[in-house]
């Protein structure tokens, strides 16, 4: 009967932040000297899926009311072991990213230890071992360089049936693989709970912990897909600590503008990938509009501060001031 | 009783904590089909003897036996899988999840290793129609929902579980007056399904009107069982705080002071909440406010307190208009208002700091020196404060979260009269603490009424609205649809005015709007 309204209830975040893509994205292509073809979406969807990765990592942690601070760290490590070990026959490059992959889930996994058995705050816990993982990939990487499978590289990043991203269909498969039976398992349910009212998901017999651990660990996972894509599109790995940082603040930001709720509980990980892409087209509208490079970080960093406060303005419509301590 | 087999029997069950016996050799007996209640102060041992049922405590000695089984709980997951499923005080819903998520959490149901939705639903809507609160959409998200309703999903997720033996520890505290009368109508159904139930409650006419078979639990045992209705109130509360009896009142002095108002509103109105309020209340003298739970009785206490924003209407203190922008404002200088909050855990006290921290926090402008905390006088207010409310605590420096709920509220009260407040706001502060102590705290208000502080004070207990108020004002709707005075403070009035003399499904319309 009335169930419409609360599946919209449900889906407003998600449904804002594809609106708020769609316009923008509308706006770049209208503006941008190609127009609306085939090549510019597959650049900006290679550009964005990296950060849709990290930001649906993101997303995980953030759900159980926790933060990850290593994503972009996770990210630079496995793109730094991708450029090393997804390489040669198709034996060894199917091992080199199963290897990768496993790497990024034995990080989600340590950070997860860390936080629900060590009970260390998410956010120290992360910083912690961000700086760790850095450390690991500049031994890795201490120049720039490596290669990759190139007959996978632009397999992954190019185009099926000469329109449809190649990239955009792993994501799409990635979430069909990995987050909706995340969502719709016990154990999300748990990170769900835990995110919302940790006592309450106790007292309920909630498996918390389990759910927890696995959101860290899945996060680990995803950041290291966005790793290896990364490896895709550059051929290459670089254990850049600005770069790694920059995704882990953008992964925040696109999980805000997505709706994820930074007080956890709240949120989906479809909306902070439309986030994501949000985020990614702010920059490519700066490139079309003409404004100087320079001024790009300025501008992105005011967009994620801006991001980061929309949570914050529901407290102006606040009228019993009690509800501000929520 | 008629000879049946007990369904459950604990015998000789002990507890301790550290060197303190929660139960000591305590027996209990449930039968299928009956609503037994359990009744004793706060400390009795009630909630333990809840918690070895439901597995969530291990006891040190004694057994239990199911169908005439020994049984062990290692967990409440265990409990729940051999049917005892617990109601407890504290809300256990997650405020994010949706109804239907919420009552099937602990064991939702399954299709390839994923939640199926639509069993969910199923189950969901179920559990809503047994438990009478089928109004409630299984996909609305309990942080929406008024408090009332949420309790019903909580009694509606315990019934999920398709227990046996149901426990309900002060499960319709947060209730309103129709859905108690709606949750009794369920429990007496369940009982004739051959359930058995367990009621803790602190409403003794709650317990008039269920229970088949009573006992009490005083100091960790059970000193006596009884037939419900074999005992009058007076006798029942006599075995429960095992002494006597009488006066649990103070006298009231008679005729109302004739000063003028200190504390008074005109016209007072806030969102959908509060409708077009005046009131004044004079130095000594106690005004009760009145009507079912949530008609915005709470809201005027925030408003008065200066914690609610685009109030429209007057607040006087002293006969002189005054805008209260916080609570820091209404407590100091000319106003000299205190509130005591109904939620002591979120709202009253830092549970992890010490009864020293916390008895201070309201004063310490009053206490420091050029920003600087003199220790001696802190420490001279705190012992009058101690020995003024008797609170019993095993030191001034351990956590105000390891005292009893009683001594919890003491603290609470405690930290407000260290600033010597001439107005003192009370919510509901006697809500899930013993007689005892409410017996000391009814003394305590008169004692301050007495000494020229004038006191508004909310209870949900209409006894204690007629035994401790000169006049009460019953709140309906946001708006005062009544005062009754002195001898015109009846339970008869209060409830008719509480109603305000239509059908009880007034506060259901109500729901919806907040």
């Amino acid at each position: 009967m009335r169930d419409w309204r609360y599946w919209l209830a449900e889906q407003r975040g998600t449904l804002l932040a594809f609106g708020i893509f769609i316009v923008m994205f509308a706006i770049y292509s209208a503006n941008h000297p190609a127009g609306f073809t085939a090549n510019v979406v597959q650049t900006a969807a290679n550009k964005g899926v990296l950060l849709a990765f990290v930001a649906m990592a993101q997303t995980l942690v953030v759900l159980t009311a926790g933060i990850d601070l290593s994503v972009g760290m996770i990210f630079t490590l496995t793109n730094c072991m991708a450029s090393w070990l997804v390489i040669g026959t198709g034996l060894e490059t199917a091992f080199g990213v199963l290897a990768v992959l496993g790497t990024g889930l034995i990080c989600g996994a340590v950070n997860g230890a860390i936080v629900i058995y060590g009970r260390l705050q998410p956010i120290v816990a992360t910083i912690a071992t961000g700086a760790v993982f850095f450390g690991l990939a500049l031994l890795l990487r201490p120049v720039p360089g490596g290669s990759v499978n190139e007959d996978l590289a632009d397999f992954l990043t190019g185009r099926f049936f000469g329109v449809v991203p190649a990239s955009l269909v792993a994501l799409l498969v990635v979430v069909l693989v990995v987050w909706v039976p995340f969502s719709r398992s016990e154990f999300g349910r748990a990170a769900y709970a835990a995110g919302s009212s940790e006592t309450a998901a106790y007292m309920s017999g909630v498996p918390i912990r389990r759910g927890k651990f696995l959101a860290y660990t899945l996060a680990g996972l995803l950041a290291a897909i966005g790793g290896l894509f990364l490896t895709f599109f550059t051929y290459t790995g670089e254990a850049a600590y600005a770069s790694g940082n920059a995704y882990t603040l953008f992964s925040i930001a696109a999980v805000v503008l997505g709706g994820v709720s930074l007080f956890g509980g709240k949120g989906s990980a479809i909306g902070a990938i439309f986030g994501a892409l949000a985020f990614r087209t702010i920059g490519d509208l700066l490139f079309v509009f003409d404004f100087d490079p320079l001024w790009q970080p300025l501008f992105q960093g005011v967009i994620l501060l801006i991001a980061v406060s929309l949570g914050a303005f529901a407290l102006f419509r606040v009228r019993n001031r009690l509800e501000w301590f929520l | 009783m008629d000879g049946a087999a007990p369904l459950f029997r604990m015998e000789g069950i002990s507890k301790r904590y550290g060197g303190v016996r929660a139960l000591e050799k305590a027996d209990l007996t449930v039968t299928a089909g009956g609503i037994h209640a359990i009744l004793g102060e706060n400390g009795a041992g009630k909630s333990t003897l809840i918690k070895v049922m439901a597995g969530v405590v291990a006891p040190d000695e004694g057994t239990m036996t199911l169908d005439g089984r020994e049984v062990s709980f290692a967990s409440p997951a265990a409990a729940n899988q051999a049917g005892i499923v617990c109601i407890f005080q504290e809300l256990s819903l997650i405020p994010e999840l949706s109804v239907a998520d919420n009552i099937v959490i602990s064991g939702p149901p399954k299709r390839f290793g994923m939640i199926d939705r639509k069993a969910q639903r199923r189950i969901a809507e179920e559990a809503l129609a047994r438990a009478g609160a089928s109004d409630i959409h299984p996909r609305a998200l309990v942080k929406d929902l008024p408090l009332s309703r949420r309790q019903m999903v909580e009694i509606a997720k315990a019934l999920a579980r398709k227990p046996r033996i149901l426990i309900l520890d002060e499960a319709t505290s947060a209730l309103t007056a129709s859905d108690v009368a709606k949750v009794f109508e369920v429990l007496k159904r369940l009982r004739s399904e051959g359930l058995a139930l367990l009621y803790i409650s602190h409403r003794m006419n709650e317990i008039a009107e269920l229970a088949d078979h009573c006992t009490v639990f005083r100091n960790g045992r059970n000193v006596a069982s009884y037939p419900a209705g074999s005992k009058s109130d007076n006798e029942v509360v006599e075995l429960m705080i095992g002494r006597e009896y009488s006066h649990i009142f103070p006298p009231k002095p008679g005729s109302a002071p004739a000063a003028t108002p200190v504390l008074e509103a005109r016209n007072l109105s806030w969102a959908d909440r509060l409708d077009n309020i005046s009131l004044s209340v004079r130095p000594g003298e106690i005004v009760g406010l009145g009507g079912l739970d949530g008609q915005g009785q709470r809201e005027l206490l925030l408003a008065f307190f200066g914690v609610l924003r685009g109030l429209r209407g007057e607040v006087l203190i002293d006969g002189k208009p005054v805008s209260i922008a916080s609570p820091t404002a209404a407590s100091h200088g000319s106003i000299g208002m205190a509130l005591i909050p109904e939620d002591r855990k979120t709202e009253g006290l830092m549970l992890p700091m010490t009864v020293r921290e916390n008895l201070s926090f309201a004063a310490l402008d009053r206490l420091s020196k050029a920003g600087i905390i003199d220790r001696a006088a802190e420490q001279r207010l705190i012992d009058d404060m101690v020995g003024l409310l008797a609170i019993k605590t095993a030191g001034l420096d351990i956590p105000v979260g390891a005292l009893s709920g009683g001594n919890q509220q003491k603290v609470v009260i405690a930290k407000w009269l260290m600033r010597q407040p001439r107005i003192i706001l009370l919510n509901d502060p006697t809500r899930g603490i013993d007689v005892g102590t409410k017996q000391e705290l009814y003394q305590l208000m008169r004692k301050l009424a007495d000494e020229g502080a004038a006191i508004l004070f909310y209870s949900t207990d209409y006894d204690e609205l007629i035994g401790c108020c000169d006049r009460v004002l019953v709140l309906y709707d946001g708006a005062v649809k009544r005062e009754l005075i002195g001898d015109g403070i009846t339970e008869h009035a209060l409830i008719a005015s509480a109603l305000n003399m239509q059908g009880d499904d007034t506060r259901f319309g109500l729901g919806g709007k907040a």
